[in-house]
């Protein structure tokens, strides 16, 4: 088999201060196939796959490329050797065209006329011999983001890529999309071509592969042939013990609405223009969890900014308990919103401050935290934000080091603890008129599990969970539709920044959802001009 | 080729060896211009230390000269911080020092008939207005309408200046002067006391390190020196965190306008007695290489402004007795900014060759 091996990485040792990213992983690649990674987050696999690509320098050992060793540390060199990466978030310039995008860093800075014709025609044939139609004329901004994807692999492609590596490639596509990726794969490896799939998706990495092999703390731990293995035991290998989900509890009792918008509406983004609220009507009830399906880009962003206070509605109502939703985060908080932002790194803390302080940072002016909301109260804060370590486990390297050190799931804990664990009693505002020390009554989370191992995912879900019980309303927003069935009790699907009627969850097909998220089904009851 | 890769953690060592080197560096890059200038390098360096701080009267004038600096470089560091980009200090000192001539000078003779505990505080006061008002005009066109603060800022000092120039050849210009485009004297019972006798270093010295001090506190203590790290560290998680990003803003921008205010008003007080043109050689701009070279700490920006003050002083004797033009001293300042800045990022990343 030796012969077939077009890729080898050999002994790859790689080590930031004492932590070891990739501990002697040795992997050959065939042509002709497609190879899964699959790890957690934090197992190793970009890193590993950054090194082949040479943005990173191993420690130790080697890397072949059909025979010939591969030059450490030097991208242009593995892009020479017929290595091609399509990244998670794409590397394409929005206002240029598809052609631009392509051609972009092919040519000699100095060479005086560009050969676009040329270059136009190559383009389309490869476009033609893998079966990836494109228009080479159309602008970036035009494309869905299946036609972004696709163009991040002709790109590649257009190089002479040989060997190609997806970085989580389905993260942001619909399940039809995802579907035609698949058929693109196989009929780039029918070609010849072999490709690392990179995914920490059981499901999608059963069906895409012929060979598996999981990468768990930095170490190869398993290779297994797709067909010989499970889902269970890929699960088992990823984690290394048996992770339990959280099963699917129906509300208990639903209460009354907390949060109702009625045909509200936001003005649009200068840059994204699909990120906007058109007549979105929704409730949340008490003790209810409501998942919001959809695929990114869609209007998903603007809800979820409307309801936490950094974003205003233009048109329609907002009510929260009754009265209208204040504007302002501050305001949100003083009245029980606990809010889960997406990115967790750009907006949910402030990564240079230290930890303690981004436990305490929505509350710092209650007086629990702050005399006369002017002087910090230190050792209150600290206590508090030792209470959600320790409640939400959250692991570092300390209270006083800077949150940006957090991995990604302790940081989500870190978010979670100050959203959902009130502060204790203060002598000095014993009715906590300003700030309430219950429990939240309202939780918006937006994307809370994107890009967290298994076991935070399990642990995060559970958190939503007791809170719907301890009868909060939830608002669970999620590109992942297996994130949406299992938490929503009632699910509704945006698109174009409409959003559907929320219907019981045993009442969806994921054929459905996949259909309302491409927008083929009418999201809304239809009505006179119901255009766009 | 050489690359940067960034560190999981900075390691003891080069925490250690990094100022060091910075030192090392420095000292190399200006040898090489002294030696240029053809005088021997260790006579050279001996002299601009003995005279930045070789004797009591080289430490009482570095110190003089110290505390324009500590004051503009918390200005800078006051709003940088926050990411609230002043580079107007130097306007906002000459706005202060005539604010501060207007309120407590001598006018046709006769100055305010207020008792000195009442006029020295408006004084100060007035001084501290002057700057904030100056700097909030920009700070809010920057929140309100994104205009870049850096533009803004650097313009007005020039608009400041030709302002000071007109008044100070025009309404405020001392009759007594003999034509020198000079203001009006303070009255004497508002100058500042001398802290040593029979030197220049005067209380405006303990003014500058209890602001320092008092910023100092203000950033570890308060909820207003958090909001000013957050907003300045991550203004989106800031604004998510409820912070009030544009109260924020508007605060910073009327606390480092009124320190680089009192960088004026304290300099007429304490040394000069009255406004010239002169009485700044870019005190405003300096203070930016202070506040950086001191990592934007308030207590480091003391030990800056006295390094640099050093430097400034003793290059005047270096450059009477070597024969080396003083210029050597403001090639120190800037090779020791540049050197101090590479340092801190390689104690944040470390070069790879290839």
């Amino acid at each position: 088999m030796s012969s077939t091996a077009v890729l080898r990485l050999h002994g790859i040792t790689k080590r930031f201060g004492t932590l070891v990213a990739n501990d002697a992983v040795s992997l050959d690649l065939h042509a002709g196939e497609v190879l899964a990674l699959l790890g957690e987050n934090g197992a190793g696999k970009s890193t590993l796959m950054s090194i082949l690509f040479g943005h990173y320098v191993a420690d130790e050992g080697s890397i072949e490329v059909f025979g010939a060793p591969l030059p450490a540390g030097n991208p242009k060199a593995a892009l020479a050797a017929g290595v091609g990466m399509v990244h998670q978030h794409f590397t394409l310039a929005d206002n240029l065209s598809v052609l631009d995008n392509v051609m972009m860093g092919t040519e000699p800075l100095w060479r005086p006329v560009s050969r676009r014709a040329a270059a136009r025609a190559k383009l389309l044939e490869v476009a033609q011999r893998f079966g990836l139609p494109v228009q080479p004329d159309a602008k970036i901004g035009s494309l869905s983001v299946g036609e972004r994807q696709r163009v991040e692999i002709l790109k590649a492609l257009y190089r002479g890529a040989r060997i190609l590596i997806l970085d989580e490639p389905t993260a942001v596509l619909t399940p039809q999309e995802s579907e035609a990726l698949f058929a693109t794969l196989a009929q780039m490896v029918a070609q010849g071509l072999s490709v690392i799939f990179i995914s920490h998706k059981l499901g999608e990495v059963l069906r895409v592969s012929q060979r598996i092999a999981v990468l768990r703390g930095g170490k190869l731990v398993a290779e297994a042939r797709t067909a010989e293995t499970t889902q269970a035991q890929l699960a088992l290998w990823m984690v290394g013990h048996e992770v339990e989900t959280p099963q699917r509890r129906p509300a208990r009792s639903v209460g009354d609405a907390v949060c109702v918008l009625d045909h509200v509406s936001t003005a649009s983004d200068k840059d994204q223009g699909q990120n906007r609220l058109r007549e979105v009507s929704l409730t949340l009830r008490a003790g209810e969890i409501t998942a919001i399906a959809g695929v990114s880009g869609n209007g998903q962003a603007a809800l979820a900014e409307l309801l936490c206070g950094t974003r205003r509605a233009t048109s329609g109502t907002a009510l929260l308990m009754g009265r209208a939703l204040p504007p302002s985060p501050a305001r949100l908080v003083q009245r029980g919103v606990a809010r889960i932002p997406e990115d967790r790194h750009a907006v949910g803390v402030v990564g240079d401050l230290p930890v303690w302080e981004n436990a305490v940072s929505e509350r710092l002016r209650s007086p629990v935290f702050s005399r006369w909301s002017w002087f910090v109260r230190r050792a209150a804060a600290r206590l508090h934000a030792r209470r959600i370590e320790k409640a939400f486990d959250v692991r570092g390297a300390g209270l006083m080091a800077p949150a940006r050190s957090l991995s990604g799931g302790n940081m989500q804990k870190l978010i979670l603890g100050r959203a959902l664990l009130a502060p204790e009693q203060d002598e000095e505002d014993p009715d906590n008129r300003k700030y309430p020390t219950r429990a939240p009554r309202l939780i918006v989370a937006h994307q809370p599990t994107w890009g967290l191992d298994i076991g935070a995912v399990a642990y995060v879900q559970q958190q939503l969970i007791a809170a719907r019980d301890a009868g909060a309303a939830v608002l669970v927003i999620s590109d992942d539709l297996d994130e949406v069935l299992a938490l929503g009790d009632r699910v509704a699907v945006m698109h174009g920044g409409h959003l559907g009627e929320a219907r019981p969850v045993a009442a969806w097909t994921r054929e459905a959802i996949g259909l309302a998220m491409a927008g083929a089904a009418a999201p809304q009851q239809p009505h006179a001009g119901a255009t766009p | 080729m050489m690359r940067l890769e960034r560190r999981h953690q900075s390691s003891r060592a080069a925490l250690v060896l990094a100022p060091i080197g910075a030192v090392a560096f420095t000292m190399a890059v200006s040898a090489l211009l002294v030696l240029w200038a053809g005088a021997p390098v260790g006579r050279t360096y001996a002299l601009l230390l003995q005279g930045g701080f070789g004797s009591v009267f080289a430490w009482s004038e570095t110190l003089t000269r110290a505390i324009p600096l500590i004051l503009t470089g918390l200005a800078a560091t006051v709003a940088f911080k926050a990411r609230l980009f002043n580079i107007g200090a130097e306007g906002q000192l000459f706005a202060g020092a005539l604010a501060a001539v207007a309120v407590g000078g001598m006018h046709g003779g006769s100055g305010f008939e207020l008792p000195p505990w009442l006029l020295f505080p408006l004084m100060m006061l007035a001084a501290a207005a002057a700057g904030a008002l100056l700097l909030l005009g920009p700070a809010l066109m920057k929140n309100r309408l994104g205009v870049d603060e850096v533009v803004t800022t650097l313009l007005i000092n020039f608009v400041v200046l030709l302002g000071v120039s007109a008044l100070l050849d025009g309404p405020m210009k001392d009759p007594s002067a003999m034509g020198w485009p000079q203001s009006v004297s303070l009255q004497s019972e508002l100058e500042l006391g001398k802290l040593v006798a029979q030197t220049r270093v005067h209380t405006g010295l303990v003014w500058a390190v209890s602001l320092a001090v008092m910023v100092w506190a203000i950033f570890k203590y308060t909820v207003l020196g958090f909001d000013i790290r957050a907003v300045g560290a991550n203004a989106r998680a800031a604004a998510f965190a409820g912070v009030p990003v544009t109260r924020t803003v508007v605060m910073v921008a009327l606390l480092s306008g009124a320190l680089a205010g009192l960088a004026g008003a304290i300099e007429v007080a304490g040394r000069t007695s009255y406004v010239t043109l002169d009485m700044s050689p870019g005190y405003g701009y300096t203070g930016i290489v202070i506040a950086m070279l001191a990592g934007l700490h308030p207590l480091g920006v003391i030990a800056a402004g006295v390094f640099v003050a050093g430097v400034l002083v003793g290059a005047d004797t270096m450059s009477r007795a070597a024969g080396v033009p003083t210029y050597i001293a403001d090639v120190i300042v800037a090779a020791s900014l540049v050197a101090v800045l590479v340092a801190t990022l390689l104690t944040q990343y470390r070069v790879r060759m290839k």
